[in-house]
């Protein structure tokens, strides 16, 4: 990196405030051609409001930004393509029902006046393929393809247009580690070959891994640069977070009682015939907590929707204590005494527009004291609603504001008020901490370990792997609709585990 | 034993096919006793004829191409038959998928035969004729199937088709009822008289086509600029359409006199319209019908192989991808909407230019929900949107056929038959169907 | 409801969380709504001032005045004062002209008798979008609830084949037979929604025209008045008619023999009024229906299957059930509102019954943004609209069809509220938007 190298891109001073947040404020940076540069920082942090401000879908407040050292005016991702910038979304800008090609070539298409030559864009398409080492089948349907293979054709759509540099917003969240290894390797070839990379992440091994410069952002702003080579995982996340964090839960070792969930032989295809759960089995006893590791959509979801019922099932059993709960109706699967933290918090786990009040009583609403006779008992309702704010420290003005004007967090613990408080023996947590602040993510955690101590159930899914980790007491891996294995937490380490979750099979003994 | 769709499908076959046939043997039963010369109920034969168009023009009376003597009962048992098989089949092995849409059209389309048969016992019936009137009455239903695919596989839900249609139809007409007086004053020239006057019928199909593309450019405007829900922005059309249509005709189209009385014409294709059966069915109609047909392949071509389809059908599924890909993903919607809008008026024309002359109170009659149910039919695709569209007007076809024959079933009964099989095609198949991932959904950045 | 003590201290969220509260909450509740009229009633003057028919102007004449433009603009003073007996016709339609006292009650009574199948039917689909539901049905559950009734109502003595039934069990009968057939054309579209993602606006309205079908070939057939030279059913038991309020005595020459109850009866022409006890069924389920929605968890359940049916169904609730419980409810209530027009006004059912009452409906319940309560004045609003029209049109020859026009472009303003706040330079207003099950699918 020499000083007088004219960068690929300069940020200067870039400010932007939201509603109620200062998302950026006075963010400046460089990025040099052939350079991967990576962004660390929670969620909140900024990192992705930045990038949309370079993408052109949101206007910064102030600062300017510098292409090959001129000014540039980015209005919409239109004009950033033009001056050659490119970005991998976290949720892919993919049309699932068009082919690889005509998503690659959307928007600059080759043509022939207005009809589509669809031989030259294949033809284009594998050339590109073959130059930067990036394997995809040019005529396949998107939605039918691999989450790592839709990646890149992310990428391929960008490099299709010229682009020079190139964004990644958390490329690995959906990716399992070798997959991963595999971006890693393309992304060196990429900055090998003279692109200049951003890659965005909150994973601290990662950035470590494969960039050749850090730096760090908390609430909206720069603070700190760092080396890969020098920094230590521990630095980074002081850096990042803004105090020493601890990155294990305290808890006691588990004492397992009996079987609580019986599951056997669960089998399901979906709407287009592809297996999704694949003679799955597991027990999960009292007093610990199973962790189920995998990389998403590998039936983690289908899994626990069957276990809650909501899920119609063809083929298996599910047993609570002993009873039969294949196929009931989620409410009477619920009242034996399970509680559920569905992965969508706001699409499933909460009605937005609903009052937190309201919100609370949700699953419990049509149950003494709330209703009494035919009608609502709104004393009661309301008391719940006090003592459940309170005790799970929900940061609101009143009881009688709307569900959705809260932070991630603080809705993510109005559900775990309202499921952990019923009569339980079994708790379900899928994806409990995603996308919410370290204060919520720390206080959840602890609320999990609790339950377990009191002698619950607990099954947790979760796509981080260092949640899973920290809280599970034994851990399960899914991979392809199938149980790979399940090993004690001590036996559970990060490659053993990674190897699982890439669907490499270990010797006997897993089980 | 789960009840599945495919299992519910071929229960409801099965009773179709076993109340059809108890019906059929009841009604001919009845008819033995008022005639002394048919000794059973197997006696009956229905005739059915292709007739030889092309000898019928020098003699009416030339014998027919063929002339196919089925024998009544027999026939409709056998198809009963055929249907119960084929529906116990699906309800034994409950296929996950594939079968359900093709059991029903065949439980439709035979079913339909059947009542044919049924009605012309003892009698004949000219299939070409039939058939002819299958495509000449689906016409405006696969325009306007074609209209909502173009709108929905842009990520609009238009609801508003029907209303879009009507107004279509009355200002069709006005402006070729207007343009004709304005052209040839209080009556036509004797030349005029005898042809057919294009001039102000084609100045009426531009004027429907318009009106569809300004009906249309509210519901955009509402749904796009002001993000209304779809389903009120497209019923505001509709009612809106109610109202100005209603308010045009009493206070203007029946005060007005115009010198055009017959609209648009029979145009038979040459030789090809003599070819027994094929001839009368695909040669033989007038133009808005020989448009439908073009359209259809049409737009299947440009939803498919053209830069226009592939962004089309980028922004209904994902605008956001679309938009990051340098689309403007609001104003190709107002475009395509207002396309859409435009593809409805031909169909609004159909109703006041061609398939009648004149403009009525809600002539429409719901055809234009029904072209939503046939573009559900056939997966937002124009072809298949075509085939859901004859499946349609077939029960309206089989109904104005059978008014002609003393017939059993009460005439109310055949009219409520196109709404019924709309009914039980949408439930059978739409859980099938997948729309467009965006369609309904207002596009915000 | 409200628990503000509880506030802490150390919150800062944004201004918008805070439940704001104003002196007068149902006024500025209301001012779109209003304005939406306003402004709708407003565009339907100019309509009229334009298309004012032509025997009503001095016509057109090229020596007189030169041109078209010169015509039209000679003729704005004519123009106006028809635009304005346009509109006091309207109003003195629906409430009577003000310089002839006896005049009132028969319209204020008219408004009163048109807008009770409105609230009923207003009712019917505020439940529905509340469910997140779209009924265009309630014509033909109407229609259906009107042929049960007179089913039960004209016939129900023949069946048991006794001269007369008690009209303590005759008149529940034949209004619980109104509510149950529409009941049951509200829950077919439902179940088919909840279990094949069939749409209901599609599936309500091919409903509708079977339903018609349906009247048609009854009212021609098994139920015909043999006797009548119109297309009707006979008339309907007086032990199974909802009595007027106050009105002349019936002649029973004029309904086949039945002498219909009244609570008071007058030989004054002023007070014989056509209003009826369906409008006291009326008040009385906008309680029942607002008590539903607020206070039970059935209407709970209703209110989150249309708000989130995801979040519904993973809190336990029953979706098919609640949606079918919805569209039961819906179909219940329009049911009724044909009912109360076959037993407490027509007293048969003729070919022509009703008209555009779906449409009319969905307009009603917009307005009064499902709120039950809201539909009271929503429906007075839109009947006395109804009544009005037709007098209008024989004052001024405007076609009755300009009402429709308004009610699309009042729909259309209070759908689109930020038109009507941009003319009005009125603030945004917090709060969601109407938004319904949009997808054709599952």
């Amino acid at each position: 990196m020499t000083a007088n190298v004219v960068p690929a891109l300069e940020v200067r001073n870039i400010t932007k405030q939201f509603p109620g947040v200062l998302a950026n404020d006075q963010i400046s940076f460089t990025l040099l051609p052939g350079e991967i540069h990576a962004f660390l920082g929670e969620n909140g942090a900024g990192k992705s409001t930045l990038m949309n401000i370079l993408y052109g879908l949101y206007d910064p407040d102030q600062g300017e930004i510098l292409i090959n050292g001129e000014l540039a005016k980015i209005k919409n991702p239109a004009d950033a393509i033009r001056l050659g910038l490119g970005m991998v979304h976290q949720e892919y800008a993919l049309v699932d029902t068009l082919t690889v090609t005509e998503n690659i070539i959307l928007g600059t298409e080759l043509r022939n006046g207005p009809i589509l030559n669809a031989k030259e864009a294949s033809q284009r398409v594998r050339e590109l393929s073959e130059q930067y080492g990036l394997a995809v089948p040019p005529d396949a349907i998107v939605g039918d393809l691999p989450v790592g293979v839709q990646q890149r054709v992310e990428i391929l759509k960008a490099l299709y247009r010229n682009v020079n540099m190139l964004i990644l917003d958390e490329p690995t969240a959906v990716l399992t580690p070798q997959e991963a290894d595999d971006l890693f390797r393309v992304m060196r070839e990429l900055a090998d070959q003279g692109k200049a990379l951003i890659f965005i992440t909150h994973k601290l091994r990662e950035v470590r891994e494969v960039a050749d410069r850090i730096t760090v952002l908390r609430r909206g702003k720069v603070v700190g640069g760092a080396d890969p080579k020098t920094a230590s995982e521990g630095q980074l996340a002081a850096l990042m977070v803004g105090r020493d964090v601890v990155l294990k839960v305290d808890k006691t070792a588990a004492n397992p009682g009996d079987a609580v969930l019986k599951v056997r032989n669960l089998k399901l295809r979906d709407d287009r015939g592809l297996t999704v759960l694949d003679d799955v089995s597991l027990d999960v006893h009292a007093g610990e907590v199973l962790g189920i590791a995998g990389v998403q959509g590998n039936g983690q979801t289908e899994l626990v929707e069957a276990i809650t019922g909501l899920q119609h099932l063809p083929t298996g059993s599910i047993e609570l204590l002993g009873k039969d709960i294949t196929n009931r109706p989620p409410r009477s699967i619920t009242e034996q005494g399970v509680a559920y933290i569905p992965e969508d918090r706001k699409g499933t786990g909460l009605v937005l527009g609903y009052s937190i009040r309201d919100n609370l009583v949700l699953s419990t609403y049509y149950k003494a004291p709330f209703t009494k006779g035919l009608t609502f008992n709104d004393a009661a309702i309301d008391e719940n609603a006090k003592e459940l704010i309170e005790t799970f420290d929900v940061r609101t003005p009143s009881a009688t504001t709307t569900a959705g004007s809260l932070s991630g967090g603080n809705q993510q613990k109005i559900i775990v008020a309202r499921e952990f408080t019923r009569e339980n023996r079994l708790l379900i947590a899928s994806q409990p901490t995603r996308g919410i602040d370290v204060g919520s993510i720390e206080f959840i955690h602890n609320q999990i370990i609790k339950q377990r101590d009191a002698g619950l159930a607990v099954l947790l899914v979760s796509a981080e792997l260092d949640e899973i980790l920290s809280l599970a007491d034994r851990v399960a891996v899914m991979y392809h609709g199938k149980i790979v294995g399940i090993l004690p937490i001590a036996e559970a380490t990060r490659e053993r585990v990674g190897l699982l979750m890439a669907g490499i099979q270990e010797q006997p003994n897993g089980k | 034993m789960k009840f599945t769709r495919a299992r519910g499908v071929g229960l409801l076959g099965i009773f179709i096919a076993i109340v059809l046939i108890f019906a059929v043997n009841n009604s001919l039963g009845n008819k033995i006793t008022e005639k002394s010369k048919i000794q059973s109920i197997w006696d009956f034969t229905s005739t059915i004829r292709i007739p030889d168009s092309a000898n019928m023009k020098v003699d009416p009376k030339a014998p027919p191409v063929a002339a196919i003597e089925l024998p009544t009962m027999i026939t409709i048992s056998l198809i009963c038959g055929a249907l119960v098989i084929a529906g116990g089949t699906l309800i034994a092995k409950n296929p996950e998928r594939g079968w359900v849409a093709p059991y029903m059209s065949s439980v439709i389309a035979l079913g339909f035969f059947s009542i044919l048969l049924w009605a012309v016992a003892n009698n004949s019936v000219d299939l070409s004729d039939t058939l002819s009137r299958v495509v000449r009455l689906g016409t405006p239903i696969a325009i306007g199937a074609l209209a909502g695919i173009v709108c929905e596989r842009s990520g609009v839900v238009n609801i508003g088709i029907e209303g879009m249609m009507l107004t279509a139809a009355c200002f069709g007409y006005a402006a070729a009822a207007i343009s004709a007086r304005a052209i040839y004053g209080d009556a036509l020239p004797e030349s005029a008289v005898r042809g057919v006057v294009w001039m102000p019928l084609i100045i009426g199909i531009l004027g429907a086509i318009v009106t569809g593309g300004m009906m249309a450019a509210l519901h955009a405007w509402l749904s796009i600029r002001f993000k209304v829900d779809q389903v009120i922005s497209g019923t505001v059309i509709n009612i809106m359409a109610v109202g100005i249509t209603g308010f045009t005709r009493t206070n203007f189209l029946l005060k007005f006199e115009s010198p055009l009385r017959t609209g648009l014409p029979q145009m038979p294709l040459g030789p090809l319209a003599d070819i027994p059966l094929l001839g009368p069915i695909l040669f033989d109609h007038k133009p808005i019908t020989y448009l439908m047909i073009l359209m259809v392949f049409g737009l299947n071509f440009f939803l498919f192989r053209t830069v226009w389809g592939l962004r089309t059908r980028a922004i209904g599924e994902h605008p956001k991808a679309a938009d990051t890909v340098g689309i403007n993903v609001n104003r190709m919607r107002y475009r395509n909407v207002i396309i859409g809008g435009m593809i409805a008026g031909v169909a609004g024309a159909w109703f006041s230019l061609e398939g009648s002359f004149g403009f009525d109170d809600g002539m429409t009659s719901g055809q234009g929900f029904i072209s939503l149910a046939a573009m559900i039919f056939g997966k937002w695709n124009p072809i298949g949107a075509f085939g859901g569209s004859l499946l349609f007007s077939s029960a309206d076809a089989l109904q104005l056929k059978v008014q002609a024959y003393s017939f059993d079933l009460p005439s109310q009964f055949m009219q409520m038959l196109p709404y019924v099989v709309t009914l039980i095609v949408l439930a059978g198949v739409i859980g099938r169907a997948r729309p467009p991932a965006a369609s309904g959904k207002v596009y915000e950045k | 409801m409200a628990n503000e003590q509880q506030a802490p201290a150390e919150t800062k969220k944004p201004a918008e969380a805070k439940p704001t509260k104003r002196s007068l909450p149902w006024l500025s509740e209301a001012i779109v709504p209003l304005l939406a009229i306003l402004t709708a009633v407003l565009i339907g003057a100019v309509i009229v001032f334009i298309s004012i028919p032509s025997n009503k102007l001095p016509a057109f004449d090229l020596s007189l005045y030169g041109s078209r433009s010169d015509w039209f603009f000679s003729t704005l003073p004519e123009r106006l004062r028809v635009t304005l007996s346009a509109f006091t016709g309207l109003f003195s339609g629906a409430f009577g002209d003000w310089s002839k006292p006896s005049t009132i009650p028969g319209a204020i009574s008219n408004t009163l008798v048109e807008s009770t199948p409105y609230i009923l039917a207003g009712l019917a689909v505020a439940v529905t979008f509340k469910a997140g539901l779209f009924n265009v049905g309630a014509e033909g559950q109407l229609l259906m609830g009107a042929l049960g009734s007179v089913a039960v109502a004209a016939f129900m003595p023949q069946w048991f084949g006794v001269a007369s039934i008690p009209a303590i069990i005759h008149l529940p009968a034949a209004l619980l037979a109104g509510v149950l057939a529409g009941a049951m054309w509200g829950i077919i579209p439902g179940y088919l929604r909840a279990k094949t993602g069939a749409h209901e606006v599609i599936t309500t309205i091919m409903l509708n025209y079977i339903a018609l079908q349906i009247m048609d070939y009854l009212i021609n057939g098994v139920m015909k008045d043999k006797s009548a030279t119109l297309q009707r059913t006979p008339f309907i038991h007086e032990n199974a008619a909802l009595p007027r309020i106050i009105s002349k005595a019936t002649d029973p020459s004029l309904t086949g023999g039945q002498a219909y109850p009244r609570l008071f009866t007058t030989t004054s022409s002023t007070w014989d009024l056509r209003i009826h006890m369906g409008i006291i069924i009326a008040f009385v389920m906008v309680g029942f229906i607002w008590w539903l929605m607020n206070r039970t968890p059935k209407g709970f359940e209703i209110k989150t299957v249309g708000e989130n049916p995801e979040a519904a169904r993973y809190a336990g609730m029953n979706i098919t059930g609640t949606v079918v419980g919805a569209m039961g409810i819906s179909g219940a209530l329009a049911g009724l509102a044909g009912t109360s027009q076959v037993v407490g006004l027509e007293y048969n059912l003729k070919a022509v019954f009703s008209s555009g009452l779906g449409f009319d409906s969905l307009a009603i319940a917009l307005l009064a943004k499902s709120n039950p309560i809201a539909i009271v004045p929503a429906a007075l609003f839109w009947g006395a609209l109804r009544t009005g029209a037709g007098a209008m049109q024989i004052n001024t020859g405007i076609s009755i069809n300009l009402i429709n026009i308004i009610q699309a472009l009042v729909i259309m303003f209070i759908a689109a509220d930020q038109i009507v706040r941009w003319i009005y330079r009125i603030k945004q207003a917090e709060g969601g938007k109407i938004t319904f099950n949009r997808s054709w699918g599952k």
